[in-house]
């Protein structure tokens, strides 16, 4: 079950109001997840344990992580807590390479003897695994580190927050809400502590412990007149940080045009609740929209899932190749375009680059989860596709000496696959803030927050809608609008790009479940932009009488 | 882990039970395995194998819930498990809207256990593979699918005395076929209990037929088009109509939130809301798509009527929901049984004088809750009808279609088919929303 079935069925009583627990895990108190994990030597020893049972068994190379996934979810709505829940995972999964194939096995008992077995039994399967391969892997080289380590830089742990703190926190969030209008209104807190330890017999151990949170609310009002009802969810994104998050420090702020804040560094969960429920009964009121072309300028808390979509996904080196082809898909995004190094993937001020270091975002850490540090690059410069998201297994197909360092499992218990850094659009270089670029535009749509998405599974053709829409006539808002969608062509779409904010509206939105693989597996992702213009975009209205 | 019996499985809840010191217990233990191949690129690319047991307790005072869970069944692990939920409820939070644990209830049967899928074993799983691998090889194509089956048991018990077990087997077959020009694709899909049922060469040569057919698809004008959905296009893991389902809770529908909430308050229960010859009902118990009869609070699944005639006959009631409006709550269904005639699909073509065939709809998002309006994509074998027969492949298409509106413009039923746990039949429908071309292959 993904998230989203998970909180529709919730919607409907299904269930409990708590998360299905991943595999293995359980739930725990608040004390407990703050015991502390195994030291470092002590997992160093365990690790050690993998790396000389698969090597003595014929193993060409070995890793082994050593995984404490920590979770928390809390629920409400209105003014009732539905549900809070801790829940521990912990365990090891060990990966090898056999005769050219691969072979894992994972297991939760920590001890010598599980991690014995396990490695044998990793062994076993690279050795069937290697009667049906085709080509055998080709490991891209990574330097060994030796004894290292990376923490997300938090400043209040969120786990150490007490719950009951926590959810008076959500309960506020609420009130302000019903208090400013809305007939209901739900807010959950999600947290998540990775507690990973690394070791391969490149001569690395690596221990990581890595912080994410996302906050999220939806606000609802009915018009009982009408019979009709709008919503609007939080405009403020998950991030790599600590409880620091919802500190609602005012340099975390972002005056937007119309009186819309949009959140940067550090949220005001409260105050965006109390204004959700004022934008919710503007728009049962506002103008449903002319079908049409609109130049639309759009803010990063709803762009940041047209980059993940349409820029993200289709450069993703496994899908190009066709090892998705039967669940998300391939990619038009294909090596001979690649190769050509003219492909015009967007208009000559598109600067799209992957990066798994930047600080606050979901996919900062030290080391990917095949030991390689991680850094920053290129995939579309100047408007030209230059790069994909590559890993160790893969980077000698693009030609590359060095893995990308975008590897990672969402469990122990998981095989670590390539998986989406962050992917970010470069602000521009010149000053534009966000009311100058609305000034230039005849008629057009400011869209944010993000809604509905769809696109096709080579991701040319795609349809996004948002929480709030502001008709732009000669250079002004003139009023909300709803019944919103634009839908374009990625390639198409991109090349229409006129005009990007500079750094100082740079913002970062993120996913915190997106899903991949079969068996599917989850990851976090940020994907940061200013506010840009694109020029000429199709939008149709989707009223409908039922 | 094996299956545990009914017995076994009751004998470890009993002992769970009798270590509380709650005001109630409740108890669940689940458990089976599941093995599965992944192929991609005409090579097996993973394999998986996991077996697994887990014990949930959950402990109640007043209206503070707690819940502990354990992997391991000797008395001490289990007995840590029960102190521990009782710990964590007397920290959890009140929850205002907990009911108390049910009273003992009486469930239907399902037999939804077959040996044979309990023992499939990894060579079975590898000749799958290798079926869709030589078939798409032999044409100069492509295949990646992925086969996963497994055998489960679960069980539950609360203090109140009630106690309920199922067990069953289940197998899931997905083929994705590419055509090595890149201008062809094609998809199966099959879920059985009983992998007896399964046809690994027929159900392999599906995909590639519909491959072969796709090649070279021709640019149609986006609009109103008489549509033919096989069940892959309206049931999936996203399809339009799991969604008009999931959209059935009562609660929204009564806060007035929902497409299914009555203008003025409450819902619309016993309005004609689709066209007079849709009737959707569930039951466990169906042998075509047997399932669990009891869902995991302990509420019984029966049979139940959803839409008869057209009408809306009944909402999903959670038993706080329920208790608020003083009815008999209703279990969320484990799968939709869609009636249709003896119509074949061939049947359906063949009284199409234009339209398009449509094989799958992918990536459904939602876009307005009020109408239920989706948007999403055709994808892996999309062609023009006319004149009763198939005359070529068309590209992809968008879509922004409301399953209300759908099913008021429906045209013809064909035969109910299992997919993804339900019966549904192919169906054709007038004036379906295409609002853009896709250039995806």
């Amino acid at each position: 079950m993904n998230r989203r079935d998970f909180l529709r069925l919730a919607a409907l009583g299904a269930g409990a109001v708590i998360l299905p627990l991943p595999a293995f895990a359980r739930e725990i108190s608040e004390a407990e997840a703050l015991a502390p994990n195994l030291s470092f030597a002590e997992k160093k020893r365990l690790a050690d344990v993998a790396l000389n049972v698969a090597k003595s068994n014929g193993a060409s190379y070995c890793d082994a992580r050593i995984g404490r996934y920590l979770r928390q979810a809390i629920f409400t709505r209105e003014n009732k807590v539905l549900g809070a829940q801790s829940s521990e995972s912990f365990g090891v999964g060990i990966r090898v390479i056999v005769n050219g194939a691969w072979g894992f096995a994972a297991t939760n008992r920590v001890t010598p003897d599980g991690i014995k077995k396990a490695a044998e039994t990793a062994v076993a399967i690279a050795k069937i695994n290697a009667k049906f391969q085709k080509e055998p892997v080709q490991l891209a080289p990574t330097k060994a580190l030796g004894d290292v380590r990376w923490q997300t830089p938090i400043e209040k742990n969120a786990f150490e927050v007490p719950i009951k703190e926590k959810t008076d926190f959500l309960l506020a969030v609420n009130d302000a809400a019903l208090k400013n209008g809305a007939n209901f209104v739900s807010s959950s807190l999600f947290l998540v502590n990775e507690q990973k330890f690394f070791a391969s017999t490149d001569g690395s151990y690596i221990d990581q412990d890595i912080h994410r949170i996302w906050p999220t609310f939806n606000v609802t009002v009915v018009d009982k007149t009408t019979g009709k009802f709008q919503s609007r969810s939080e405009l403020a994104a998950p991030m790599g940080m600590g409880y620091e998050y919802l500190s609602a420090r005012p340099e975390g702020k972002y005056q937007l045009p119309e009186g819309i804040i949009g959140y940067g560094k550090y949220y005001d969960m409260i105050e965006d609740a109390a204004l959700a429920a004022k934008h919710v009964q503007q728009k049962l009121k506002a103008k449903s929209v002319e079908p049409g072309k609109y130049d639309l300028v759009l803010d990063p808390a709803h762009l940041w899932l047209t980059i993940h979509e349409s820029v993200g996904h289709p450069l993703e080196l496994d899908r190009v190749l066709g090892y998705e082809a039967n669940y998300a898909g391939t990619s038009f995004a294909t090596l001979d375009k690649w190769r050509s190094k003219s492909f015009n993937y967007g208009s000559p001020i598109v600067n799209l680059f992957a990066d798994k270091t930047q600080p606050t975002s979901l996919g900062a850490v030290g080391y990917d989860d095949e030991g390689v540090p991680t850094k920053r690059w290129d995939l579309i410069k100047d408007g030209i596709l230059v790069n994909y998201q590559a890993i160790r297994d893969q980077v000698h197909i693009i030609g590359e000496k060095e893995s990308h360092g975008c590897c990672y499992a969402d469990s122990w218990s998981s095989i670590q696959f390539q998986r989406m850094p962050n992917v970010s659009l470069a602000p521009g270089k010149a000053k534009l803030s966000v009311a100058e670029m609305i000034a230039g535009v005849d008629k057009g749509i400011y869209i944010v927050g993000d809604s509905s998405y769809s696109i096709d599974q080579q991701r040319y053709n795609f349809q996004f809608t948002g929480q709030l829409f502001y008709e732009i006539k000669n250079g002004k808002i003139v009023g909300m609008l709803k019944d919103v969608a634009y839908q374009s062509n990625t390639q198409e779409f991109w090349n229409s790009c006129v005009a990007i904010c500079d750094e100082s509206d740079y913002r970062l939105g993120g996913s915190f479940f997106d899903g991949k693989g079969q068996p599917g597996q989850v990851s976090a992702v940020s994907h940061g932009s200013s506010t840009t213009r694109f020029n000429n975009v199709n939008v149709i209205n989707t009223a409908r009488n039922v | 882990m094996s299956v545990l019996s009914k017995e076994d499985a009751k004998k470890i809840l009993d002992k769970v039970l009798s270590f509380s010191k709650a005001e109630e217990c409740e108890a669940s233990l689940s458990g089976g395995a599941s093995g599965n191949i992944r192929y991609a690129r005409n090579t097996v690319t993973t394999s998986g194998f996991v077996e697994d047991v887990s014990l949930s307790v959950s402990a109640k005072f007043g209206k503070r819930v707690g819940s502990a869970s354990a992997n391991e069944l000797d008395d001490a692990s289990i007995e840590r498990c029960v102190r521990r939920a009782e710990e964590l409820a007397r920290l959890a939070p009140e929850n205002p809207e907990a009911m108390p644990f049910l009273e003992p209830q009486t469930y239907l049967e399902s037999q939804a256990y077959f040996e044979p899928t309990a023992t499939i074993t990894p060579d079975y799983r590898a000749s799958v593979a290798q079926e869709g691998i030589s078939q798409a090889e032999k044409l100069g194509m492509t295949a990646a699918g992925f086969f996963e089956d497994g055998a489960r048991f679960s069980a539950m018990a609360n203090s109140k005395g009630l106690f309920a077990y199922h067990k069953s087997t289940g197998m899931e077959f997905t083929l994705t076929v590419r055509t090595n020009d890149g201008t062809g694709s094609g998809y199966a899909v099959k879920d059985y209990n009983d992998v007896r049922k399964f046809r690994p060469k027929e159900d392999s040569e599906i995909a590639v037929r519909k491959a072969e057919l796709s090649r070279n698809p021709r640019a149609i004008e986006p609009g109103k088009y008489t549509v033919i959905l096989e069940p892959a296009a309206l049931v999936s893991d996203e399809g339009l109509l799991n969604n008009f389902i999931f959209a059935m809770g009562a609660r929204a529908a009564d806060e007035g939130r929902s497409f299914f909430s009555k203008k003025g308050g409450g819902n619309k229960i016993g309005e004609k809301i689709l066209d007079e010859r849709v009737n959707i009902y569930s039951d466990p118990t169906h042998p075509e798509i047997p399932a669990q009869t009891w869902q995991s609070d302990g509420l019984p699944r029966e049979k139940t009527w959803w839409i008869k005639n057209g009408v809306l006959q009944n909402l999903v009631y959670d038993r706080y929901w329920a208790s608020q409006k003083g009815v008999k709550p209703i279990a969320f269904p484990s799968g939709i049984i869609f009636e249709g005639s003896n119509a074949s699909l061939e049947d359906l073509i063949r009284d199409t004088r234009k339209g398009i065939l449509v094989t799958r709809l992918w990536y459904i998002r939602s876009v307005d809750p009020q109408t239920l309006l989706y948007t999403g994509l055709t994808r892996d074998g999309t062609f023009y009808i006319e004149n009763g027969k198939i005359q070529y492949a068309i590209k992809n298409m968008r879509f922004n279609e409301s399953p209300v509106i759908m099913l008021n413009n429906l045209d013809a039923l064909g035969k109910p088919e299992r997919l993804n746990g339900n019966l549904v039949p192919p169906m054709r429908i007038r004036d379906f929303t295409f609002t853009s071309l896709s250039d995806a292959v």
